[in-house]
């Protein structure tokens, strides 16, 4: 099943459909605030950023997104709890220090959290690794080890591991291949996981 | 751009400190073309020695105010007055006293922030506009922008305090005090009362040369002068731009306004009121933040505490630090960055606030 694009990226395309009209909205890493201009248009959502790159900050502002210019890690602590419908982190959570505390803080400033992430269990992982020998280097992943800013890698299967040990309850899972939802075998198929999940 | 340059009197103005000050008259430049139903209206406030020319030849806020500009006059109607204590139209310490026939000098009730922006208020009253689109400044403007947001927050759509804080440092009113003892130790300020005879230049010009070492940073003075030598005069460039820096600042500014007005702001204090994130509380006001890279007299971490406040309330705050060399004068002269943000976050605030008075908006 072929899935819709927003500004050229199905994960953005998902999230969008999760996301319910009229509620605030927190992205995590936004980046340029595409996203949550897009959810702000078509959503009418209250829409909040945080991101680190001052330029990105630069054009979301500009872009008339409110963005907080700052490290996601120590600003999901300035929250109060519950203060979002949703508070999304899209291909950043293996670039986080602490994964399972930005995770849980989440969960604490969010009624429910939203998160995309490539997919390390993909089998061009697999076999890159299998067959180089060396740290895997694919299209998913594409940078070299010592210049990554990629610093946990897990994959979808991870993922669902943690939400049982956590007790997170995992609302929607979806997962996509290039711009295909992919159904079958997702931890081998699955390039980036998208779960919506909220706390136990 | 449609410009006008107009003074309001008001009966009277109720001073912080329990005087009242009657009457009172507040100088003002608006730009552009105020909408009929006056939905469009920004006010900039400006920072320590300015005036209400904001806009325009000579304006300290021309690049940023104008057609197409940040602020941009094709849209909005843009207000700056000159506050309260201030020496260019609006009454302050060289203004006559009414009781007595001659100038205030220091005998000029002690004014705050707060005061200022009470005077505005009766200002925007007086132009009949219920609520602001946004109120903007830096430094000392910002200050205003802040307290504005806080008294009077249903009037006002959207609060911009750039390069600005909640409260001096003890470095920022250290500063402040070489100025002010720079200008008493002048024989010529004679205890403020030198308005029949010859101002205190020497002194206020030393105050400002020490004001404009603390809005540069090292770095754009060593791009601006270096070691570099003016020809013939055996002085440092340096040297030779502080002083004509300072020179110049006597022809267009009043000593005793400088005394009144360095006070006003080494007082001011949000946060005596309460805790900042207790002012912030329910607060419908948007913002807008900004701070500079290198501005070590407003260092961003002032306006982060801001922000943080803001942020635990879950108000709309968006916020950037900017790259810059130019230290705290980046908010005058760093402004193409500084315009492009304006400008969006104006032009969203103004898309939501239609929508909100056409009934489309968010309840």
């Amino acid at each position: 099943m072929g899935v819709r694009e927003i500004y050229g990226r199905s994960d953005y395309a998902l999230i969008g459909e999760l996301v319910e009209p009229h509620t605030r909205v927190l992205d995590l890493g936004c980046g340029e605030g595409l996203l949550l201009a897009w959810l702000k248009e078509n959503k009418h959502v209250e829409a909040r950023g945080v991101e680190m790159v001052s330029a990105s900050v630069q054009k979301a502002i500009a872009r008339g997104v409110s963005v907080y210019q700052g490290d996601l890690e120590s600003a999901l602590e300035d929250y109060p709890d519950k203060a979002f419908d949703y508070v999304i982190l899209s291909q950043t959570l293996q670039e986080t220090r602490h994964p399972l505390r930005v995770l849980r803080g989440m969960l604490r400033i969010g009624n429910q959290a939203i998160v995309a992430f490539p997919n390390f269990g993909h089998w061009s992982m697999r076999l890159n690794h299998l067959l180089t020998g060396r740290a895997p280097k694919t299209e998913l992943f594409p940078h070299e080890w010592y210049d990554s800013p990629n610093i946990h890698f897990l994959t979808v299967h991870d993922f669902e591991l943690l939400a049982q040990k956590e007790g997170w309850r995992i609302e929607r899972r979806m997962y996509l291949s290039g711009h295909y939802q992919v159904t079958a075998l997702p931890n081998l198929m699955a390039e980036v996981g998208v779960f919506m999940f909220s706390g136990a | 751009m449609i410009t006008q340059a107009a003074i309001a009197t008001f009966d009277n103005l109720e001073l912080d400190c329990g005087i009242t000050l009657a009457p009172v008259t507040c100088a003002y430049e608006t730009y552009g073309t105020l909408n009929d139903d006056k939905s469009n209206a920004i006010l900039v406030e400006h920072a320590f020695s300015g005036d209400a020319h904001a806009a325009g030849e000579g304006g300290w806020w021309s690049n940023m105010i104008g057609p197409g500009k940040g602020f941009d006059t094709n849209e909005l109607f843009v207000i700056c007055s000159n506050v309260l204590g201030g020496c260019r139209g609006t009454t302050g310490p060289g203004s006559i006293n009414p009781a007595t026939g001659c100038p205030w000098a220091m005998s000029f009730p002690a004014i705050t922030i707060s005061d200022m922006v009470r005077l505005q208020k009766k200002l925007i009253d007086h132009l009949g506009i219920a609520r602001l689109l946004a109120v903007a400044g830096g430094s000392m403007g910002g200050m205003q922008a802040l307290e504005w947001a806080v008294v009077y927050p249903e009037h006002v759509s959207a609060a911009l305090p750039i390069a600005t804080t909640t409260r001096h440092s003890a470095q920022q009113i250290a500063f402040n005090e070489v100025g002010r003892q720079a200008i008493m130790a002048d024989p010529d300020w004679n205890e403020g009362n030198y308005y029949t005879g010859r101002p205190p230049a020497r002194g206020l010009s030393v105050a400002r040369m020490v004001g404009h070492i603390t809005y540069m940073s090292d770095e754009s003075m060593r791009q601006k002068f270096g070691r570099r030598v003016r020809e013939g005069q055996n002085r440092f460039e340096v040297e030779s731009y502080l002083h004509y820096r300072g020179s110049q600042f006597v022809d267009r500014f009043d000593a005793n306004s400088y005394l009144y007005i360095t006070r006003a702001m080494d007082s001011y204090d949000l946060t005596q009121r309460g805790a900042l994130s207790t002012l912030f509380e329910n607060i419908p006001t948007r913002f807008l933040v900004l701070s500079f890279t290198s501005d070590w007299l407003y260092p961003s971490y002032q306006s982060l505490e801001i922000v943080s406040a803001l942020r635990s309330r879950n108000c709309d705050v968006a916020y950037c630090n900017l790259t810059s060399h130019y230290g705290h004068d980046a908010f005058l002269v760093e402004v193409d960055e500084q315009a492009e943000l304006v400008r969006g976050f104006l032009a969203s605030t103004l898309r939501e606030a239609r929508a909100i008075g056409t009934g489309h908006g968010r309840s």
